[in-house]
């Protein structure tokens, strides 16, 4: 076989194998992507949420697209710790100005980045949360500071739509 | 197939098997010759096929009943406990028998590696095996979440975020494995799915792995090769039936004593709570089956790492026949393999333990050396050992240190064999 040189049946072949596996991926296509999320899940993209009730120090958690979002509108103290810390000491270095654009408001996914647990609120070595799956720590920024877990907690897109009401997504 | 060529003494049964050689297949099965020393260790095998078809049987009934919809099913999984009939039953046989199945599995692969069962000509046997022991964990953990219970709702999380670490297309994949942006409806219908495909495709390999082993035949307690059919060998029936029959019955014992005694003790309250997404449970643990592996991942600080640890936990076992060097098979005839056996049992039963525990203190350093450990055997101590080892000489048949009087008498005659 090696030894022989092509011929045009061996192009054919070839020729052949090739349009059978572009036919195939063409096929296998659709039957992998109708596992992704479909339009009525994408259509649940967004959620109005009214934090006109929350005292300085109060946290509500709400679902969006299935997970929880904390929403905290935080103490003086809480943002003076958060805005305090060295980006050094951070394993996932951002600022809180950028987490926070308005202090006392903190809006984030209550999802540990580690393996997608829901933190507890006011809890851990960092006054932020705590995880009690594998024993992450979050301080009041929602930034990882002790754990398995790798990132901050994420930051939603979301807007103040009034001054009483947040649209996440 | 068989050494001997079968013909069926019925003309029907020759017109038949002409035509489709089903009779041969079953003279080969009845009549295979069997090591004569085979002891109950080996009887496993028979007992996980029962588990399969009985997971099988009580899987079909109670898809009967089962409504795999995030609103629904917790309900449904209670009517049929107290409404169907019989239901309690079923479901209790069917959750008790995931548990008992991996009991059996787990006593199968220690026995193939006690007795060097995965050696040459046997990896194939082996591989395949492992392939269903993942298959195994894949049904049992996709099972586990329909019932939707908080364990059923945060195990899926936990294990589909899993692939998570993977870098780049990580979050992309763990997306395409829920349909959503959560675990939620689509990801429970698409577990069912393939919760009621995998015991099919793990038959499938059943057969391959028994049409393997019929190749070389059964390795045995002195682990040497026989020939077949021989002196050292019985037919597979009634000799190895009885003998499977009887072992399968005690296991049957423990088996009704869970069922009926304590049904719910190798499961978690907690599943007994509708799903929330928005409360996780106190301490998600996995099913006691899975505790030694998820030690092992929470064991390692780094999220990745964690996940290649656990998962090269399992993958290691897939190449054990080129990580051991050493040609002899059974343990009994090596006498320092022997020990360093009973040490990696110690070590993963302190594993399985330390995954049951919070990951913490003394618990999770503990986990770390259990996992150095776990690994340092696969991959130091067992390829330097075959070399190393002075194993004791290997008898000539399993007859002959029974007939010659004294074992060493047929050692002896091993070792002038090897001068010849």
């Amino acid at each position: 076989m090696s030894d022989k040189k092509p011929e045009r049946r061996d192009f054919l072949f070839t020729a052949s194998y090739a349009v059978g596996a572009v036919g195939v991926a063409a096929v296998v296509w659709p039957l992998v992507d109708q596992m992704n999320p479909d339009a009525s899940v994408k259509a649940l993209a967004s959620t109005e949420v009214d934090v006109s009730s929350l005292k300085p120090g109060n946290t509500i958690t709400v679902l969006w697209r299935g997970k929880p979002v904390f929403i905290r509108r935080r103490t003086q103290e809480e943002i003076a710790e958060a805005r305090s810390v060295k980006m050094e000491d951070l394993i996932h270095p951002e600022k809180d100005e950028d987490r926070a654009k308005n202090p006392e408001w903190l809006v984030m996914l209550g999802v540990c980045t580690h393996l997608g647990c829901v933190p507890l609120n006011d809890k851990g070595d960092y006054d932020g949360w705590f995880c009690p799956c594998h024993g992450s720590h979050y301080d009041t920024s929602g930034r990882i500071r002790k754990g398995p877990a790798p990132w901050n907690m994420e930051v939603p897109k979301y807007e103040f739509v009034n001054a009483n009401t947040i649209k996440i997504g | 197939m068989s050494d001997h060529e079968y013909t069926p003494k019925s003309k029907a049964g020759k017109w038949f098997n002409d035509r489709l050689p089903l009779l041969t297949l079953a003279n080969h099965l009845t009549d295979y010759p069997t090591p004569k020393n085979l002891n109950y260790w080996w009887t496993f095998g028979g007992i996980l096929t029962f588990c399969l078809i009985t997971q099988i049987v009580t899987g079909l009934t109670l898809a009967m009943h089962y409504i795999a919809h995030a609103d629904m099913a917790f309900e449904s999984v209670e009517h049929i406990m107290r409404d169907v009939n019989y239901g309690w039953l079923i479901r209790y046989i069917h959750a008790n028998g995931a548990s008992m199945f991996f009991l059996a599995v787990y006593i199968h692969i220690f026995r193939s590696l006690f007795y060097g069962s995965y050696k040459s000509p046997r990896e194939i046997i082996w591989i395949i095996g492992i392939i269903i022991y993942l298959l195994m964990m894949a049904a049992a953990f996709m099972g586990y979440v329909l019932p939707w219970g908080q364990m059923s709702f945060w195990g899926a999380t936990v294990i589909t975020n899993l692939f998570s670490a993977i870098p780049l297309v990580g979050e992309g994949i763990v997306t395409w494995l829920w349909g959503g942006y959560s675990v939620d409806n689509p990801t429970l219908t698409r577990f069912f799915t393939l919760h009621y495909l995998i015991p099919f495709l793990i038959l499938g390999l059943v057969v391959l792995h028994i049409w393997a082993l019929h190749v070389p035949g059964n390795n045995n307690p002195v682990g040497i090769d026989i020939k077949k059919p021989s002196k050292d060998t019985v037919p597979f029936h009634p000799y190895i039936v009885i003998k499977d029959g009887f072992a399968l019955l005690m296991f049957m014992i423990v088996f009704a004593f869970f069922v009926f005694y304590a049904p719910n003790i190798l499961g978690h309250a907690d599943n007994y709570i509708e799903a929330n997404p928005l409360v996780t449970p106190a301490h998600i643990v996995p099913e006691w089956y899975l505790l030694p592996f998820y030690a092992i991942l929470r064991s390692v600080p780094d999220k990745l790492l964690g996940v290649v640890a656990m998962l090269s936990a399992i993958l290691i076992l897939a190449v054990l026949p080129w990580l051991d060097t050493s040609k002899i098979r059974s343990a009994v005839f090596r006498p320092l393999y022997k020990q360093f056996y009973w040490i990696l049992v110690a070590d993963v039963l302190i594993l399985g333990y330390m995954g049951a525990m919070p990951a913490e203190g003394l618990y999770l350093l503990i986990a770390r050396v259990a996992t150095a450990y776990y690994f340092l055997h696969f991959l130091v101590i067992l390829p330097v050992l075959g070399l190393k080892e002075r194993t004791i000489p290997l008898p000539l048949s399993i007859t002959e240190p029974v007939l010659g009087g004294s074992p060493n008498m047929a050692m002896a005659k091993k070792k002038e064999s090897k001068l010849e």
